[in-house]
């Protein structure tokens, strides 16, 4: 699925990504953990080709196909989607509206037909009634005025509405209460599959109590430093990130 | 909401300018240049009374003596005035009686910009829509009205003005002029000697006009300007809707459009008039040719509690010089305006509104959207003002601009003058730049930068285009999507 190799990227000229390798197979979930500044942002937002984000060496493919020379647009099409760590706010737009129109967007650059109102609504209120949103809240304008909770959730519905084959979470628990987190959790969870790939990056192991990692990896001075199963994240927990960050 | 999405569905359809075709159709021309003896032949081709002559005259000679305003955030050579022609009609032995009687490459020119002229089409739609009654105006001639007789048997005139001349001169007499004086500024005054034709209405008491009017303004003639003339009167109680559309054909040379509208409004009359303003905007690299819209419009809520809303999208032409206004009058009257102005490429927007609050306890409501890319200049210029007598006056106004890169410019300047100590004026205003950030999470989403700016800007303006009647709406959608094309990037 998504094969990173010695990747390279700077901000500015600086160099943040310094030769990142990384292999997540379909049906995995791999848990991006590390401190601030390692580049965890960095890597969601070169993986989805955000300007500003340079390249400078390295590839990354999903299933063989190069991503890095794909606009944004186009490699949503083909179903990378980003779970933003801060969503935007879409004033005028309602969140229906935005979502129905990224879909067909989608649809038409994949030579697939648009939905139609009615699929769109049934879809619609399925994923929203098993996320806890209320359908009213669909139809103000995107995340306007929404908590920070909210948008959150607004971000898995998105997710859940796209069925994207690759996901990456930016920090999704940030923000969240206890119940909060629950939910989009239960709402990752349900998109788990065989065919489909995770990344959830995250500064806190406490997200990965309720989105169970295949793998976990560090991300300290722009590499994958360690790689481990589930018990390196309570490792990093109870540790810190002292020595990965020391290392690099 | 519908609207925006149909934004995105309309847009891979587009072009730049979609009505930039011209069409070769017979013609009859004034000869070029202005003086007193072109203004009688305009006033002689349409079989015109004396004391319409004299009124053209008089306005001609207090012309003479103005000079150009040069106060708008706009520039522009001098216009030579004697290098236009100022007539320009399809040739035709009378007016046309029936659609049959109209030239088939007229009709063809309509259906081609989707104004269907048939009423026969228009009535076998499905029921229950939306019918128009279209003026049709092209150059300086009304080619064909539709629908006049079943408005003329509630009592609704609709027809040219060369027509309502000829057969309403009481009503003409009374109110032609009496809301945008003969020589109030430089153009309506050019307008008043010179203008060829327009649309009329009158509402009687009491009457909801049973259909959506509009009238639509056609551009053909090279070298020629145009100068229409519209006049509206809602008696009391009465209701109107009125639309009006405006093309033109890609030319390198500028025209000069200069129109005037009046509008009248009795006790308790409403009176909506939307504008969708398409003119072609010149070359947008270059800045040659295009259209001068040069235009006065004005409202007169003569009446108490009567109601008037102005609803404009303004996309088109080289420079837009435009301020529809509301004087209110009547007590209790109530004045709104809903603007969304966009420019791009070279363009040179300067509009707004006036506000004149007169009577006691009246209301307005200015809600400006400015839309400013490539290397544009777009300016918001408004007024609100209250007399000592409008007690209790009202005004809320918010003036947004949205800058879409970094070589345009967007100017807000409002003049608020409040002379008594009752009254209550807001004004809010925001500048904003189309953000990098939004854009980027609309396209991670799938929506391409085309797209992904459409959508943004729909919502920025999504305020007043639901002002707008449904179809417009729709028509504005697309517009919007055409004159932002290419703007990023």
């Amino acid at each position: 699925m998504l094969h990173i190799e010695n990747l390279r990227a700077e901000v500015d000229g600086k160099e943040i990504l310094k030769g990142l390798s990384l292999d997540v197979p379909a049906g995995e979930v791999h848990a991006i953990m590390g401190p601030n500044g390692a580049g965890k942002s960095t890597l969601s937002y070169v993986l989805t080709g955000r300007s500003g984000y340079d390249v400078t060496g390295g590839t990354a493919t999903l299933d063989g196909e190069d991503l890095l020379a794909l606009d944004p647009n186009e490699r949503a099409a083909k179903g990378v989607f980003l779970s933003f760590q801060y969503p935007l706010e879409i004033p005028g737009v309602p969140a229906l509206t935005f979502i129905r129109t990224a879909m067909n967007a989608q649809r038409k650059a994949r030579g697939e037909a648009e939905i139609t109102a009615p699929a769109f609504l049934k879809l619609a209120r399925e994923h929203a009634a098993a996320l806890k949103i209320d359908f009213e809240m669909l139809k103000r304008a995107l995340n306007v005025g929404f908590s920070g909770g909210e948008k959150k959730r607004m971000e898995i519905f998105q997710m859940a509405m796209l069925a994207p084959r690759f996901l990456i979470l930016d920090e999704t628990d940030s923000g969240l209460d206890i119940d909060a987190l629950k939910i989009v959790s239960e709402g990752v969870n349900a998109m788990r599959s065989p065919d489909r790939g995770m990344l959830v990056i995250t500064h806190y192991q406490r997200l990965l109590d309720y989105i169970k990692p295949d793998k976990v990896h560090v991300l300290a001075g722009g590499r994958i430093a360690a790689t481990g199963g589930p018990d390196l994240a309570l490792e990093l927990e109870r540790e810190g990130y002292d020595k990965y960050a020391r290392a690099a | 909401m519908a609207a925006v999405k149909q934004t995105i569905e309309h847009v891979e359809a587009l072009e730049k300018y979609q009505h930039g075709f011209s069409t070769d159709i017979a013609q009859d021309f004034a000869p070029k240049g202005l003086n007193a003896d072109i203004v009688r032949f305009i006033s002689a081709k349409k079989n015109e009374p004396e004391w319409m002559l004299a009124w053209r005259l008089d306005a001609f000679e207090r012309w003479l003596a103005m000079d150009e305003p040069e106060w708008a955030k706009v520039h522009f050579p001098r216009i030579d005035y004697q290098d236009s022609y100022y007539y320009a009609a399809p040739s035709e032995k009378k007016g046309p009686k029936s659609l049959d009687e109209v030239d088939p490459e007229i009709l063809a020119v309509y259906e081609k910009l989707g104004i269907s002229l048939k009423e026969q089409a228009v009535l076998a739609g499905v029921e229950g829509a939306p019918r128009y009654a279209v003026d049709a105006v092209f150059d300086s001639v009304s080619v064909v009205t539709t629908f006049k007789k079943e408005l003329a048997q509630v009592g609704v005139i609709f027809c040219s003005m060369s027509e309502a001349i000829r057969e309403h001169p009481e009503l003409v007499k009374q109110y032609l002029g009496s809301v945008v004086p003969v020589s109030d500024n430089y153009y309506a005054c050019l307008n008043a000697a010179v203008f060829s034709d327009g649309s009329f209405v009158y509402v009687p008491p009491g009457v909801r006009c049973p259909m959506e009017l509009s009238t639509y303004f056609r551009i053909n003639a090279e070298n020629s300007g145009q100068f229409e003339r519209t006049l509206i009167i809602a008696d009391k109680g009465a209701y109107v809707s009125y639309l009006e559309g405006c093309t033109a054909p890609m030319r390198d040379e500028n025209q000069l459009h200069a129109a005037v509208v009046e509008l009248v409004l009795m006790d308790d009359a409403e009176i909506k008039y939307s504008t969708v303003q398409n003119w072609y905007p010149g070359d947008p690299v270059t800045g040659k040719g295009g259209i001068y819209n040069f235009v006065t419009k004005r409202a007169d809520c003569r009446g108490d509690r009567s109601k008037v809303s102005w609803t404009q999208v303004e996309t088109g032409s080289a420079i837009t010089w435009k301020y529809p206004s509301c004087v209110l009058r009547g007590e209790g009257s109530v004045g709104e305006f809903y603007s969304i102005a966009i420019t791009n490429g070279r363009q040179q927007a300067d509009t707004g509104t006036k506000m004149i609050h007169l009577g006691a306890n009246t209301r307005s409501r200015v809600i400006s959207k400015g839309i400013s890319a490539g290397k544009s200049s777009n300016t918001y210029r408004g007024l609100v003002s209250a007399h000592p007598k409008a007690k209790g006056a009202r005004n809320f106004t918010q003036c947004d601009s949205l800058l879409i890169g970094k070589t345009c410019a967007a100017h807000t300047v409002p003049y608020i003058e409040a002379r008594n100590g009752s009254c209550v004026f807001e004004h809010e205003a925001t500048t904003t730049k189309l953000s990098e950030d939004q854009l980027f999470y609309a396209m991670q989403r799938g929506l391409s930068q085309e797209e992904a700016v459409q959508l943004l800007v729909n919502g920025f303006v999504k305020d007043v285009l639901q002002e707008l009647p449904m179809e417009f709406a729709v028509e504005a959608q697309k517009l919007v999507a055409i004159s932002l094309e290419g703007s990023v990037g």
